[in-house]
């Protein structure tokens, strides 16, 4: 048993473990207990209750319980985590240590402005320092994630059309769209009008223009777009846009491709999110917290949510009387301790954000070139920070795109995107950063390699993987149909 | 082509410092560009029509050692070193070490959303127990995976009550906490359809549900309990005054210790609750983030937004989670999900289970009772000083008082031993001028209450 091996799928020494109440058992803890040595106080008895029926385990129990069900996860820690769109970039540590400074963790969101100068501070630069990133005027740090920057995106536009009355009811629409962006459109009361793609992978001036009339919103664009290619034509689109009274959403899901290259005051864009857990580094968490900071240009930026931050000499203060804002959309001041990650990682980058977005792109180039021999490349030409195959070239031994995503488990891989995005059928949407060196690349080339030789020689083991995990291919259609969503239910 | 010094000398000036995140040496660059067919960097970016391009480099600061980044915060972290006696949305409690301890496990931490269930069954099993534990909390069947905030939750569960009912006007109590309902009204803006209804608060610092008669085909009654007056509110009531109508009741709460001691929201007959479970184990952290919560009855989850995980079975039979009923989200169903929402507050949930596994039935019900007994020993103190009730009703670990006079520059004098005493509602109602909320946990003794109450005194 040497250190020799090809790809870091391997069975290993998994435990089992039972669900959390399970093993408790009452009269156990995991915690000092709290008394407060006062006199007990009772409740009327028609609102006194019984407390919830959470289990009692002891403090091994739940250490135990925990640890074990890491070990059945995945993270960017474990290993090349190339999902597409989502900039699955690595963790600082040091910013764990920042956000969890006590300072940060103890403070009262409503502690009077001089009991938080630090904190405001962050605030406030961070706004700045995201401006400038993006080539914009201004920021708010308040929505939760990207989808709640979108949301506030949106309502700003709306907000600003009402307020020049304007009466727009419908929004352009790109079909390389997340589906966020129709979804949050909705929310806003717009129905989208679809805009198709070109043949050369992005939209074309000529079909927008025929679009843009005067019940249109504005547009929402993601820029490098979901095929990871530059929209090329867009400073045109927006101009045009801007001609006709609308307003364009810039979708900042792909902003590691562009920082310190890119202009988008230049290109047009009046807001646009960012995605701090992709683009700024900040963990992913399993599923959030986020944060969705917007930034904006002049047109906008008398909607910003408010109360915001502002300097008054050398004081940072509160300020809320901001007549045309569209409001508040966070119970307090934004994701706080997530964007102390992200000004953490700004200011650990500096300048060079833009290295961080030139090596994302060559590394997403490199795997695009060594990969294309064997997978289909429906657009083959240089590509932003991500690239999108398709299962083509498989499909005739029926193996599906799922099939070849399982089949990467299987070798110590997390797959790229999948089926996403919808203009291209059985996607395979890979997205590397810039944080994954030459060596994690060329092994995830070779495990990708290997599937499509896998494919080959022996298709049926692709509709087995994956065989190596702690379990195997989930029944996710019995689980929709009967829904057991918790231990409570059948 | 250009050679590894030229490469190096060009765009990486700051190469030996940002070096940890960014494993590229100058051959490595070299024979990637070469392989892709790049004689530079800047030719990977040749799509970009020069209209498009940054014209200046990024005026930053940086890049920071880790040494210098850390010195830089740790002098900018100074919100911790106050004593609060406020509550309003935001609690101070005990967690135990154990808890940010397995909370940083990176496996949890650095994981995306478990689209993929047979790399992410850990995370899945966390957040189905995680939907158990707050459903048991809550008196509801079902409870999703988690929503930004307490206050979003609010307004997604106003959203979700109107596509329920099919109905669109809706009925806030003015008691819910004053920011939760400014969001409320953000998400409301694009909505012309719509009636919202301001109930206001009776003598006994509830609400007053009477005017809800006047609004025809409610969708739901959005109420909050304790509310943000402390007031433990009557939800029974609330329910039965909009189930007459046809409408659901939206439970709310700020401080979920409160259930610790109060019958759930799901046991007063509530269709809806929704919360921010910020107090079960996450900090303060100046607001955020926090964690929203929220449970409904079974019938109507096909309505409710966010991320749901389900039991199931793997190829061999062996139980397993995966996310499921996703055909009520905006990755599938685009403009017809019924949210935009997609990643939510996962590792705050995930913490929050972490914290709830760890102080158990027991100890959470401990815990309460502290809070209780700590709030009605600093309220009888405060109604010594000469401070007098706003309402009688009951309360839990926050109540509102009439200050005697002076208190206002007491309560500025206080500020310079860096002590919070209380909040003026009069910030946020007009109508409670002269008025103060206070609020203590078990993070303050009864000795901390003793000296501060000496403090107002003097």
């Amino acid at each position: 048993m040497s250190g020799e091996f090809k790809t870091p799928g391997q069975s290993g020494l998994i435990l089992n473990e039972k669900l959390l109440w399970e093993s408790g058992r009452k009269g156990r803890s995991a915690m000092s207990p709290v008394v407060s040595g006062l006199p007990p106080v009772s409740l009327p008895p028609d609102l006194a209750g019984d407390g919830p029926d959470w289990p009692d385990l002891s403090e091994q129990q739940v250490a135990r319980h925990y640890t074990r069900l890491s070990t059945w996860n995945f993270g960017v820690d474990t290993g090349t985590y190339p999902l597409g769109s989502c900039t699955m970039k690595y963790n600082p540590k040091i910013n764990e240590e920042m956000a969890n400074l006590p300072g940060f963790v103890k403070a009262h969101p409503l502690l009077p402005a001089e009991a938080v100068q630090g904190e405001l501070r962050l605030m406030y630069e961070l706004e700045q320092f995201l401006a400038e990133i993006v080539g914009l005027k201004a920021a708010s740090l308040q929505p939760g994630a990207g989808a709640h920057g979108e949301l506030c995106g949106m309502l700003m536009i709306a907000a600003c059309h009402r307020h020049h009355g304007q009466n727009r009811s419908k929004v352009l629409m790109p079909d390389t769209a997340h589906g966020t962006n129709p979804a949050t459109a909705a929310m806003c009361g717009y129905s989208e009008v679809k805009v198709p793609l070109g043949p050369k992978g992005f939209m074309e001036y000529a079909t927008v223009e025929k679009l843009m009339t005067d019940e249109v919103a504005g547009l929402m664009v993601t820029n490098p777009n979901t095929l990871g290619l530059f929209e090329s034509e867009l400073h045109r689109i927006t101009e045009m846009i801007h001609q006709r009274g609308g307003l364009v959403y810039g979708d900042g899901a792909n902003l590691n491709a562009i920082m310190g290259r890119v202009d988008l005051g230049r290109l047009g864009v009046d807001v646009v999110h960012y995605n701090v857990h992709k683009t700024l580094s900040t963990p992913h968490g399993g599923g959030g917290p986020g944060a969705g900071p917007v930034a904006v240009g002049d047109r906008l930026l008398p909607y910003l949510p408010g109360p915001r931050v502002v300097k008054n000499g050398d004081r940072y203060e509160w300020k809320e009387d901001l007549p045309l804002s569209i409001g508040r959309l966070h119970g307090f001041h934004g994701q706080f301790r997530v964007l102390v990650r992200a000004y953490a990682y700004i200011l650990s980058m500096g300048p060079e954000l833009k290295t961080a977005s030139d090596l994302a792109v060559l590394n997403a180039n490199y795997i695009k070139e060594k990969l294309k021999d064997v997978y289909d490349l429906p657009f083959d030409q240089p590509c932003m920070h991500e690239c999108v195959f398709t299962n083509a070239k498989q499909a005739a031994a029926r193996v599906s795109t799922l099939d070849i995503a399982k089949g990467l488990i299987d070798l110590g891989f997390h797959p790229p995107t999948i089926y996403f995005p919808l203009v291209v059928d059985s996607a395979i949407m890979i997205e590397p950063t810039e944080t994954e060196s030459k060596e994690d690349l060329d092994a995830f080339i070779a495990a990708m390699r290997q599937v499509a030789e896998e494919v080959r020689q022996n298709p049926e083991t692709l509709h087995q993987a994956p065989a190596r995990t702690f379990r195997s291919r989930l029944d996710e259609t019995s689980a929709a149909r009967r829904p057991i969503l918790t231990g409570d239910m059948g | 082509m250009l050679g590894p010094s030229e490469i190096r000398g060009n765009l990486l000036n700051n190469w030996s410092v940002i070096m940890r995140y960014l494993p590229h040496t100058s051959d490595d660059v070299k024979e990637m560009l070469s392989a892709a067919g790049a004689g530079s960097l800047d030719d990977l970016f040749a799509s970009v029509p020069p209209e498009s391009r940054r014209l200046s480099p990024l005026n930053l600061p940086g890049p920071l050692t880790e040494w210098d980044l850390r010195a830089r915060l740790e002098n900018m972290a100074d919100g911790g070193d106050w004593q609060v006696f406020v509550g309003a949305g935001s609690y101070a409690h005990q967690v135990p070490a154990l808890v940010p301890y397995l909370a940083g496990r990176s496996e949890f931490l650095t994981a995306y959303t478990p689209y993929q269930p047979e790399m992410s069954q850990g995370t899945l099993q966390a957040v189905f127990e995680f939907q158990t534990l707050v459903s048991r909390l809550t008196g509801l069947q079902v409870t999703n995976a988690s929503m930004y905030d307490g206050a979003t939750a609010l307004a997604e569960a106003s959203l979700m009550a109107q596509r329920v009912t099919k109905r669109s006007s809706l009925a806030v109590s003015e008691l819910v906490h004053p920011h939760w309902r400014e969001v409320l009204s953000t998400y409301l803006a694009p909505r012309k359809d719509l009636e919202l209804l301001l109930l206001p608060a009776d003598a006994e610092g509830r609400t007053d549900y009477s005017a809800l008669a006047s609004l025809e085909k409610p969708a739901a009654l959005l109420v909050q309990s304790p509310n943000f007056l402390g007031v433990i509110e009557d939800l029974s009531r609330a329910a039965e005054a909009v189930h007459q109508a046809g409408g659901l009741l939206v439970a709310g709460f700020s401080e979920p210790f409160a259930y610790g001691l109060l019958k759930s929201p799901g046991a007063q007959g509530a269709d809806i609750a929704v919360g921010d479970g910020q107090s079960l184990g996450l900090g303060q952290g100046f607001g955020g983030p926090g964690l929203g919560l929220m449970s409904a009855k079974n019938d109507l989850v096909r309505q409710m937004p966010g991320r749901l995980v389900g039991r199931t079975v793997d190829k061999n039979g062996r139980p397993g989670f995966v996310l499921t009923l996703s055909t009520r989200e905006q990755h599938i169903r685009r403009s017809k999900a019924v949210s935009n929402i997609c990643s939510n507050a996962g590792h705050c949930a995930l913490t929050a289970a972490m914290f709830m596994a760890a102080i158990g039935g027991t100890g959470f019900r401990g815990m309460a009772r502290a809070n209780l007994e700590l709030a009605e020993y600093l309220k009888a103190g405060l109604l010594k000083i000469g401070f007098k009730p706003l309402s009688p009703a009951p309360t839990f670990n926050e109540f509102a008082l009439t200050a005697p006079a002076g208190f206002a520059q007491k309560h500025e004098e206080l500020k310079k031993s860096k002590i919070l005493a209380g909040l003026p509602l009069s910030r946020w109602y007009a109508k409670f001028n002269g008025a103060w909320l206070f609020g203590v946990t078990e993070t303050r003794t009864r000795a901390d209450i003793d000296a501060f109450l000496a403090e107002v005194k003097s």
